[in-house]
């Protein structure tokens, strides 16, 4: 494909945006990262919204809904980025789409943020502290368990002769 | 329909997000998420408002506007793994801050957010 692009690279610097012949070739390229992108974080929202619907959060309790879709998309995001940038060269459209589309749609930061704000009541700041060091940490653990455990087992499949 | 209006929210929210971070990153040198980290606290204040609104919002509003579009335009996967690539890089200064920055200013905003329209409409 002759308009391929990396899309780790700057958008093209000698695109002018005021010409629209040349607009129209920036959405040729990139016009496609960004209808991914809006489908695959449609579909992570909605993951999220389904599991926020089965686990309701009660007020001043641990909102383990939003805690378990933050940490389970730090996991996955560890996992994908492992493999798409150190075990398969991925095609140019598999980070926007299930890295920054589905898992960046499917966690959330602003509900982390509210549902910490509103726990910060007299009877509840010990649990408000809990949900925002316990999600922070598990999160962070999550992604370096995942690049571990990716990288350890890619590694004992692509070069299971240095295993004997 | 609750999910739909998710969907449509989420579709706007999250390449904002990466349109947004792709303008602040390439604005400066820095090797701080800075981009990650504009989307989380404008997310932040924009849900920290809506939460303040309470009642006076109608729920499907707070679908489409806070579920799906704050919901997308934030990222904790993200914001994760950029602080562990930078444990990775040993820049231990710049992990820590980036989540000691992001959790406080996330917090902050979602405080005043939620106090302002709280203030004036709750």
């Amino acid at each position: 494909m002759s308009n391929e692009v990396d899309v780790t690279d700057p958008i093209d610097p000698d695109v002018d945006l005021q010409v629209p012949a040349q607009r129209r070739e920036l959405f040729r390229t990139h016009g496609l990262v960004l209808v991914l992108i809006a489908v695959g974080g449609g579909l992570g929202a909605l993951a999220r919204y389904g599991l926020a619907t089965l686990l309701p959060t009660a007020p001043g309790r641990f909102p383990w809904a939003t805690f378990g879709t933050n940490v389970a998309g730090c996991f996955l995001i560890g996992v994908l980025m492992v493999l798409i940038t150190e075990v398969w060269p991925a095609h140019r459209l598999v980070r926007p789409f299930l890295g920054v589309g589905v898992l960046g749609g499917f966690t959330t930061f602003s509900t982390y943020a509210v549902e910490t704000r509103g726990l910060l009541q007299p009877d509840t700041v010990g649990l408000a502290f809990a949900y925002l060091a316990g999600t922070l940490l598990c999160a962070l653990l999550a992604v370096i368990a995942a690049v571990w455990l990716t990288r350890t087992v890619t590694s004992l499949v692509r070069q299971p002769e240095e295993r004997v | 329909m609750t999910a739909v209006l998710v969907f449509v929210g989420a579709m706007v929210g999250a390449p904002l997000r990466y349109l947004t971070d792709r303008t602040v990153q390439n604005r400066h040198d820095s090797l701080f998420p800075w981009g990650t980290f504009s989307v989380n606290l404008a997310g932040c204040l924009i849900l920290g408002g809506l939460a303040g609104a309470g009642t006076a919002l109608p729920a499907p509003l707070l679908a489409l506007i806070g579920t799906g579009f704050c919901g997308a335009l934030t990222t904790y996967s993200t914001f994760s793994y950029e602080t562990v690539r930078l444990l990775e890089q040993k820049l231990y200064f710049y992990a820590a801050m980036n989540v000691i920055i992001s959790v406080i200013a996330g917090l902050g905003a979602a405080l005043i957010g939620y106090t302002v329209l709280h203030a004036l409409v709750g």
